[in-house]
């Protein structure tokens, strides 16, 4: 099916010894924005981060099960991580702009990419800027540092950074959560945008936001998938217990 | 108000409150005395090589040669001599501090046992006795490679077999390594991980996130970890007494198969060997100063820099 | 919207295949090597400096190398001692054309023509080769080789028994290497040194971490730091021309440099490093120590003594080691303050001389390969031995107990 962009089949993850993700198996939509939601600490951006391999970075992490994105385990050994991550792009939760320029930090993709054509870098510059919709506050400050950008215009550089790679799917790890509200709306109409040509995973703190922006929610708990489906759904009536005590607010 | 007072007393404590305050006040009032004492020591150590070399120091002190069997006339040969000789180091011990450095923070896993032994024998590398470089700059350096290229390249003709300044930066490019490497990973370590991840992120490999992200922002520590074994490396004697430094030469050197003059060995030559020591005691006390000043101006660049990299890091 | 889905399938397992990437496998190796090298350097300097020493311990038993070299000519106990020294450049890793001298230089290339005279001159070389010499010998000169060899020979089993003398007389006819007095020399000195800089930069650190504002310790610090950045040589200049005199007008001893004023230069060495790694060690104690004793009702100096410092015991451990380590093996300021006479006497006020600066001030004028020369390496191999080992339990021995304070494991 060509609806279905990862397929995630009996996931688990382990710290050392401890286990923090317990058999997740779920199918992520193309082209569709699906959040993550669950109290902190439940394993949602640590499933987030399985899904571009980020995890690798940390020694002692070991991952069992698939990972497939369209029909490709990720996690096969035959499988190059950078390729994986050029396609996958992330946003952090804590915006990480290089200290460089603004034009630099969205340069940077392309450049390591081997493009070294002013002209051709200029191009992808502006269109990520713009996808980004920040080209009209950013085009006639390029060269300023991106350090002295508030939160939020750090924060939509970086998406501008990972479009500049032409990503397929973009991971969002709770993007707005350090971002006062009108920052937090143009990230979510950005969201929005942005879903048309990319497949979008966010992961929330903020079930009105998750209610707002994705089309599809999934519900994490204790290290396991609790329940997945259209956000509607989700929010108007859940299956299980545990998924309407946390929207309604009983927990979490 | 007396009565109070008891109650309030921590019945732990052995003695009674008014007791306690003077002991309390003696106590600190030792290790103050201490701290002052040490200050103390430290500003007349400064105060009278300031006070002795002051009338000798001058322009023309640091820029003329040694006359008269090196009791009139100046250091210059002496200060270029220390210039060459922390140049030539650097250029040695900063690619190789730098390197060890990335591998550390950048490579080493976290409980590999290379790594461990690459940490173990750095802080080893810096509380060897500088005298032990010294001896190994002139069985392995001079001994070793220097014959050794002289019987593959020479013929055997004596060339590289002996002290010159090659040897004696070599030498102390060693000795200087820890100081680097050092600097340099503390450096590393105030670079965010989520910068490297950003870039990891974005598709880069580690390499071109070494290259691009965590080098630039090191650069500073860089600075630090050189000026720092400058500093040092500019007043230490032991290791280049018998690779390299000489007593007196009345030429600057030209290759670095020459011998060269140095300012703490001046010193060292000045006071101890000298023919008539009373009599050139200013040109010992302003030499002294010279090199005082470099090296303490040294570590204070250095210094300012750490602060600033430490504060950005919080 | 999604009807008519992207054809592009970007993720294909061609697409994704790992790859090979020659940059970065290369930066990896590079990397990892130059690291490597700083445990080479640990390595090559414990061997080239103790190699340097090793004709120290050549007794001549080595047998079969013996048979091999003689072959031709016949084996004779004395013929073949001679050439077991002919030998002795190449064990020890003289490069093999044997064209510059390496170790043993000087006899080597003087000795080659001994043995080629040995084969033709057989009956004379043996006398020759003997203690008495033979006045019959080829030629002047092959005597007086001899006379080195046999020298040599004898210094290599005597030079041990003088090890454990008293008399450090490294050149005379009958040099004696008695490091038993260069021993104490520096044990002396050490002591000294650290009975002023151990309680003063304890004492010190302790301020800095339990009693000090944040304000003044952040002019503390840097200002205790800066009296590492003096060069030893400084410090021993100083010691040698101002301490040496003003305690001289005080105590009216008679030499001038002793290890007193030896001790007092390398305290001033010795301090920094005692009070950074003790400062250190205090300020890594946890705040809920200090907290839970102050809460108890103590006082800030009873915590700081009867919390604070036992809690960093280890960390101090360490710094009075690596303190040690710095007074054993400085050279300079023992060069310059300590008066450099091999005198043993208890008396803190007699010139001393200590094995540092015994490497110091004869190296320059040993002769490349003799005994001496020898010595001195040995010397410094201990040196190098000694802080080692320091080290290693400053390091290990002290972390170990460390976790195991904090973490109650």
């Amino acid at each position: 099916m060509r609806d279905i962009k990862i397929q995630v089949n009996d996931l688990s993850l382990y710290y050392g010894e401890k286990k923090a993700l317990n058999n997740i198996s779920m199918q992520i939509p193309a082209n569709k924005v699906t959040a993550l939601i669950g109290p902190s600490g439940c394993g949602k951006s640590t499933f987030l981060r399985c899904i571009n391999r980020m995890n690798d970075l940390i020694p002692s992490v070991k991952i069992t099960g698939e990972m497939l994105v369209e029909g490709v385990d990720i996690y096969d050994k035959n499988v190059d991580v950078v390729n994986i991550r050029k396609k996958i792009g992330m946003v952090f939760q804590k915006s990480n702009p290089f200290p460089k320029s603004i034009y630099e930090n969205v340069a940077y993709g392309p450049r390591i990419n081997g493009l070294k054509d002013k002209t051709q870098l200029d191009e992808i510059v502006e269109t990520s800027l713009r996808q980004a919709a920040i080209w009209d506050e950013f085009k006639d400050r390029l060269d300023d540092s991106a350090l002295g950008l508030s939160g939020g215009q750090q924060q939509r550089l970086c998406i501008a950074r990972t479009l500049a790679v032409s990503p397929d799917i973009i991971l969002m790890d709770e993007p707005a959560s350090a971002l006062d509200p009108i920052s937090t709306s143009k990230i979510e109409e950005l969201v929005h945008e942005l879903k048309e040509q990319y497949t979008i995973i966010i992961v929330t703190h903020n079930m009105q936001q998750a209610a707002r922006t994705s089309d599809h929610t999934a519900f994490f708990y204790m290290g396991e998938l609790i329940e997945m489906g259209k956000t509607n759904a989700i929010f108007t009536k859940p299956e299980k217990k545990q998924t309407e005590d946390y929207i309604t607010g009983r927990f979490g | 108000m007396e009565n109070t007072n008891t109650i309030l007393v921590n019945p732990f404590a052995k003695t009674s409150g008014k007791g306690k305050d003077i002991k309390e006040t003696a106590v600190v009032g030792i290790t103050q005395v201490a701290v002052l004492l040490i200050i103390a020591i430290l500003f007349v150590i400064l105060g009278i090589i300031i006070y002795q070399g002051r009338d000798k120091f001058s322009w023309e002190f640091i820029s003329s040669f040694p006359t008269d069997g090196m009791t009139k006339g100046g250091i210059f040969p002496a200060l270029i001599g220390t210039f060459i000789l922390v140049i030539v180091m650097s250029i040695a011990a900063v690619p190789f501090g730098t390197i060890t450095a990335i591998y550390l923070t950048e490579y080493a896993k976290e409980n590999s046992k290379f790594a461990a032994a690459v940490r173990f024998s750095i802080r080893t590398l810096a509380v060897v006795p500088s005298i032990i470089f010294g001896l190994f700059g002139l069985g392995f350096f001079i001994q070793f490679v220097g014959t050794g290229m002289d019987t593959a390249f020479n013929g055997g003709e004596l060339h590289w077999g002996q002290p010159n300044i090659l040897w004696a930066s070599l030498t102390m490019a060693l000795l200087t390594l820890p100081v680097i490497i050092v600097s340099v990973e503390e450096a590393l370590k105030t670079i965010p991980r989520e910068l490297r991840e950003a870039s990891l992120a974005l598709g880069a490999t580690k390499w071109q996130t070494i290259k691009k992200v965590v080098f630039p922002g090191s650069i500073s520590g860089i600075m630090t970890g050189t000026i720092l074994a400058v500093s040092r490396g500019a007043g230490e004697v032991a290791p280049i007494l018998f690779t390299g430094a000489a007593y007196y030469l009345a030429t600057l050197p030209e290759s670095l198969s020459d011998q060269f003059m140095n300012l703490g060995y001046h010193v060292y030559i000045m006071s101890t060997q000298s023919s008539d020591v009373e009599k050139t005691m200013p040109i010992q006390f302003a030499t002294t100063l010279v090199l005082l000043i470099l090296t303490l101006s040294l570590n204070l660049v250095a210094v300012v820099i750490r602060s600033r990299i430490r504060r950005k890091a919080k | 919207m999604n009807s008519p889905l992207p054809i592009k399938q970007t993720f294909t397992k061609e697409s994704l295949k790992k790859q090979f990437r020659l940059s970065e496998f290369l930066a990896e190796k590079i990397i990892s090597s130059v690291a490597f090298l700083s445990i080479a350097i640990i390595f090559l300097i414990f061997i080239f400096v103790f190699k340097e020493s090793l004709p120290l311990f050549s007794f001549g038993d080595k047998a079969k190398t013996e048979i091999q070299t003689t072959t031709g000519a016949e084996v004779e106990t004395y013929g073949a001692e001679t050439s077991t020294e002919e030998i002795q450049p190449e064990t020890y890793g003289a490069p093999a054309e044997n064209l510059e001298p390496e170790s043993y230089g000087t006899t080597t290339e003087d000795l080659n023509p001994v043995v080629e005279e040995i084969a033709v001159t057989e009956p004379e070389t043996y006398g020759t080769v003997t203690e008495d010499l033979n006045p019959d010998s080829a030629s002047e000169e092959v005597v007086a080789i001899d006379e080195k060899v046999t020298g040599n020979k004898e210094g290599a089993d005597k030079t041990w028994s003088t090890f454990f003398s008293t008399e450090w007389v490294p050149v005379s006819d009958n040099p004696r290497f008695g490091l038993i007095a260069l021993l104490i020399g520096t044990l002396k000195v050490t002591v000294i040194a650290m009975l002023i800089a151990g309680p003063l930069a304890i004492l010190a650190a302790v301020y800095t971490s339990c009693f000090a504002s944040n304000r003044r310790k952040e002019i503390i610090k840097p200002i205790i730091e800066m009296l590492a950045a003096f060069p030893s040589v400084v410090i021993g200049f100083f010691a040698m021309m101002v301490l040496a005199t003003f305690f001289q007008d005080i105590f009216g001893y008679d030499s001038r440099l002793n290890a007193f004023i030896g001790g007092v230069a390398m305290a001033l060495a010795a301090i920094p490093i005692i009070y950074t790694i003790s400062e250190d060690a205090l300020s890594a104690v946890p705040k809920t120590y200090t907290e839970a004793s102050l809460a108890l009702g103590a006082s800030k100096a009873q915590t700081a003594f009867s919390v604070i410092l036992p809690a960093a015991t280890p960390g101090i451990f360490a710094a009075l080691l690596l303190g040690v380590g710095r007074v054993f093996g400085e050279t300079m300021i023992a060069l310059m303050a300590t008066g450099n006479a091999a005198l043993l006497s208890a008396n803190p006020f007699e010139s001393v001389r200590t094995f540092a600066a015994t490497i110091g001030s004869e190296m320059a004028e040993t002769v490349f390969g003799e005994t001496h020369y020898s010595v001195l390496f040995f010397i410094g191999s201990l040196l190098f031995i000694f802080s080692f080992i320091l080290n290693a339990v400053a390091e290990f021995y002290v972390k170990g107990k460390l976790i195991k304070k904090f973490q109650g494991k």
